[in-house]
């Protein structure tokens, strides 16, 4: 196998991501979006992605970082699952990284809260750190789980 | 080789439904000949195909019931119970190996030797009786007396001949064969007689005595069962019967090619696609229709006519293939009934009633359990035995009458007995004796309401359980799989008269009609199945015929009261969006909607107008959001909302007043479906005075340990518990990482286990307090920690514990995330 993966990144609030790009089914900018009434907060709505309606997770909140400023539009980056594709929403796309898997670390004990479970991991890149998130986890809403199950 | 078998496959069960359906018919009508004759070919066409296939055992069992079946068309035998049982029998049995051919490619290790000495016995014990004539002729040859009997047993033998005889020839020969056989089927006259002729020249065909032909015919006949018993063909038998045999193979090859060219099979996952295109076009011509009003280019508006034309042709005809008539389905049911009334003593006659209403193949699917349940409850429970029902006065044969037609974009689907209908008291008493309702409720209970318990998880009046009916699962399943595809279930009854079952379901589920809303400056698509009418209040105050009662908004709609919704506050919308503001405030537009036989209005800010739409699935993150059934795309390409109306209502408490008095709330789906966001908490205390909750359903049970117990392993709290390691995790610890005493454990321990596949871990906690049933309201989205939310149960503030994550936290090894995430999901 070779050792070096492909990662897509992007920013948001100032940290660095990155989603395995096999993952990636597509980067878009930002879409008119439909609100869902009364469901969780971090859907931010649907989009009508060609025919296919794709529920759009808003990352920051999903993550508990602050709010994004209100002129700042998102972009979409379209991840597949195992429930189809989903939309994350994020400041600023990146590069596409191929990296060593020898730099790659487990998330610290020291970080807490909502990001360590969607953190699988962090790759010591030379200028910061990218971290890696769990795709299938971030799409799985927390308090899913308080409703009945479909 | 295996396209072939799954010919054959395919063939053999449809003939094998057929068969059933005529041998049913045949029962009640002993004389029918036309049916005889059609049950006679299909066992042949069975035994001729599996004898070609080298399917000794499938053929073994088709040749003795076709031994029973000559000597009934001869007259020697007259078909009774016993013989239409063990023919049915045979059927069974040919269905079983024929899934065992499917799935194994062989015909399994199964013994039916019982089933065919059975046949022999009621064939021949009688035969032997009544004819003995006919059995010293054909002395030891056993499947001689059909053949030998008349000129019309030997005509019904061609079809397999060709096939035996054309072997070398390969594959092609085959259709030609089973279509022959089909063929046959459909004109009996026609196909027949040529095939007679051809063998026999010297009898007249269809009129000739028995005793005649029967000498003449066993020195061709007989070959031509060794021919196709033994798949290769001796040299001596397959001669003389060739010239004769390839002749009607000829004659009937133009009839059978056109039936076969009228016809083909598609895979069903071919139309699934070419539906979804087609929903796809109308969405695109949906768009285009939009721009039409923008432009003036009278090329363009004509051509987007006729693109609006052809595509609603298109979808039409796209979702013709689809359909199916509703008497596929019923097909089987008179076995089904025939089988219950004669196992419970009762006679009962089934009356079918718009056969060819047809219906979309993915809604048969779906209605096909409950039907067969309703159409047995009916048997079961409804129909009384023929002494009882003389003693009503009515006449003995009981009368389960189906019908189903179309009625305004929808199928109405009617199952009527006229037997002794529901008694209300007696449901009452029983759901009150099952503890599903509390006494005082019942007797407050209406006709309509209580007629609603049959259809609550774990009701049965039946005295004693059977292998039919009485277990308690079965209404509340009919009508949660009716309602999952759109329909309804209503149920009328008059005690000593009969019962009634309506069921409405929507005709398809992928396009539907829908009528488009606006509330809160957000547009959103409701059903139009669900629709009773739109009501529009004007003047300067038009507020002021909304009364209230005690605060819930009523509208008197032609003098019966009318329950409001406002879909701004179901859906925690904002108010009207600016532009509609002046003319919001003088008029009230209602949207009256049914559900559940539950009439209530819809407040909307404007009602926009119908469209045909395509139902898309939401994805899983909103699957718990109960007001939506799925969304949809609109003409200007954005997603519109496609409101659950069920749910909706549901919500807001209009119907589920039934659901709200149970308290086996966890017993079934549908109770859950109908709580919405109802859960099972326990409560418990953890660390200073912090109330948690966790749901009951991620407990697998409740310990106390003495701190004796603890033994440690690598640092960590363990106890023994049945015969495993049990890890223990203390949640003040994980929540309240600095809180001192971490390691200091209480004397007495309350854990809560946590089972997952075969593992658990024991949450240490502080006090269990309770168990509740509440509606989940989260206040406080705060995430992380170990803790998703803040709720109010009890007048106390508690924090709902995310058991995954602590668990993760504390044993990383434990559930991968994989397991975890989908059971919270």
């Amino acid at each position: 196998m070779n050792p070096n993966r492909q990662f897509a990144t992007f920013v948001l609030h100032g940290l660095f991501f990155g989603v395995d790009v096999l993952k990636v089914q597509e980067v878009i900018r930002y879409q008119e979006m439909t609100r869902v009434p009364i469901a969780p907060p971090m859907v931010e709505g649907l989009i009508n992605l060609r025919g296919q309606i794709i529920t759009a997770i808003d990352l920051r909140r999903r993550l508990g970082l602050p709010e994004r400023e209100p002129d700042q539009l998102p972009l979409n980056v379209v991840v597949r699952t195992d429930d189809g594709a989903v939309s994350l929403l994020v400041d600023e796309i990146g590069d596409v990284v191929e990296i060593d898997s020898e730099s790659f670390e487990r998330v610290p004990e020291t970080v807490t809260g909502m990001a360590r479970d969607l953190i699988l991991g962090v790759y010591k890149l030379p200028l910061r750190l990218l971290l890696i998130l769990d795709t299938e986890r971030t799409a799985c809403l927390p308090g899913a789980y308080l409703r009945p199950c479909a | 080789m295996d396209e072939l078998c799954k010919e054959f496959l395919i063939e053999s069960h449809e003939n094998l439904d057929r068969l059933e359906r005529d041998l049913v018919a045949l029962e009640s009508d002993p004389g029918d000949k036309m049916t005889l004759d059609s049950i006679f070919r299909t066992i042949h066409t069975l035994k001729g195909s599996s004898g070609f296939l080298a399917f000794s055992k499938l053929e073994g069992i088709a040749h003795a019931g076709e031994n029973l079946l000559s000597n009934i068309r001869d007259g020697v035998l007259c078909i009774n119970r016993d013989i239409a049982g063990a023919l049915l029998n045979t059927s069974d049995a040919v269905r079983q190996i024929l899934g065992e051919i499917e799935s194994s490619g062989s015909c399994g290790g199964r013994d039916y030797s019982a089933l065919i000495r059975r046949l022999d016995e009621l064939n021949g014990g009688e035969l032997n009786g009544g004819e003995l004539n006919g059995g010293e002729l054909n002395g030891g040859e056993p499947e001689a007396p059909h053949s030998g009997v008349s000129g019309e047993p030997v005509s019904e033998q061609a079809p397999p001949a060709p096939v035996s005889c054309a072997a070398p020839q390969g594959v092609e020969v085959i259709p030609v064969a089973i279509l022959q056989g089909s063929e046959a089927m459909t004109a009996p006259e026609s196909g027949a007689q040529p095939e007679a002729e051809a063998e026999a020249p010297s009898a007249s065909a269809s009129g000739a005595p028995a005793e005649p032909a029967a000498q003449q015919t066993p020195g061709i006949s007989i070959p031509m069962d060794n021919t196709h018993a033994t798949p290769t063909p001796t040299e001596s038998g397959s001669n003389p019967v060739a010239p004769p045999a390839a002749a009607p193979a000829e004659g009937n090859e133009p009839r059978g090619s056109a039936a076969s060219d009228s016809s083909i099979r598609v895979d069903v996952s071919l139309l699934d696609k070419l539906v979804n295109l087609v929903g796809e076009l109308v969405l695109a011509r949906n768009q285009i229709l939009q721009f039409t009003s923008q432009h003036a280019d009278t090329a363009f508006l004509g051509t987007a006519q006729r693109l609006n034309l052809i595509t609603t042709e298109l979808q039409g005809s796209a979702m013709k293939t689809r359909m199916q008539p509703i008497g596929n389905l019923w097909s089987k049911l008179p076995r089904i009934v025939r089988d219950l009334a004669s196992g419970c003593g009762k006679a009962v006659r089934l009356e079918m009633e718009g056969k060819d209403t047809e219906l979309d193949k993915t809604i048969i699917e779906a209605i096909k359990d409950p039907l067969t349940h309703i159409v047995r409850n009916s048997v079961d429970h409804g129909i009384e035995t023929p002494e009882v029902r003389v003693k009503r006065g009515k006449p003995r044969e009981g009368c389960l009458k189906m019908r189903a037609y179309h009625e305004g974009g929808q199928v109405n689907i009617e199952i009527a007995d006229d037997g002794g209908g529901i008694d209300l008291a007696r449901i009452k008493e029983k759901a009150v004796q099952k503890g599903l309702i509390k006494p005082e409720y019942a007797a407050a209970m209406g006709e309509h309401e209580a007629l609603q318990l049959i259809f609550m998880p774990g009701f049965s009046t039946a005295e004693k359980i059977t292998n039919v009916s009485g277990r308690g699962v079965g209404m509340d399943v009919v009508k949660t799989n009716i309602e999952k595809i759109g329909g309804t279930v209503d149920l009328q009854s008059q005690l000593g008269r009969g019962t009634v079952l309506k069921i409405k379901i929507p005709l398809t589920l992928a396009i539907i009609p829908a009528l488009v809303v606006t509330s809160g400056g957000e547009r959103f698509a409701i059903p139009q199945v669900s629709l009773l009418e739109l009501v529009r209040l004007e003047g300067t105050d038009p507020g002021q015929q909304i009364e209230h009662i005690h605060g819930a908004p009523v509208y008197r709609l032609r003098g019966k009261l009318l329950p409001l919704l406002y879909l701004n506050a179901e859906l925690k919308l904002g108010p009207p969006a600016s532009g509609a503001g002046g003319s919001a405030h003088n008029e009230v537009n209602i949207v009256v909607l049914q559900t559940d036989g539950h009439p209530f209005g819809l407040v909307l800010d404007e009602i926009n107008d119908t469209q045909e739409i395509v139902v898309k699935p939401l994805g899983k993150q909103l699957k718990g959001v109960a007001c939506f059934a799925g969304a949809t795309i609109m003409g200007d390409g954005r997603v519109a909302l496609i409101l659950d109306v069920l749910g909706l209502a549901q919500q807001a408490r209009i119907v589920g007043e039934v659901h709200e008095r149970t308290n086996l709330m966890e017993s079934g789906q549908e109770a859950r479906r109908a709580e919405g966001q109802r859960q099972t908490l326990l409560l418990f205390t953890s660390g200073p005075g912090t109330k948690m909750a966790i749901p009951l359903s991620m407990v697998a049970r409740l310990e106390e340990f003495p701190r004796s117990s603890v033994e440690y392993s690598g640092g960590n709290p363990v106890v023994r518990y049945r015969g495993q390691i049990l890890p223990l995790v203390q949640v003040s610890d994980h929540l309240h990482p600095r809180g001192g005493s971490a390691d200091e454990l209480p004397d007495s321990m309350q854990v809560v286990v946590y089972s997952e596949k075969g593992r658990s871990v024991g949450l240490v906690v502080g006090r269990i307090d309770d168990i509740v049933n509440e509606v989940i309201e989260v206040k406080r989205h705060a995430f992380g920690n170990g803790i998703l939310g803040s709720v109010v149960i009890q007048d106390c503030v508690t924090d709902l514990l995310d058991v995954l994550a602590l668990i993760r936290a504390a044993d990383p090894t434990f559930a991968t995330s994989k397991s975890a995430s989908t059971e919270a999901a």
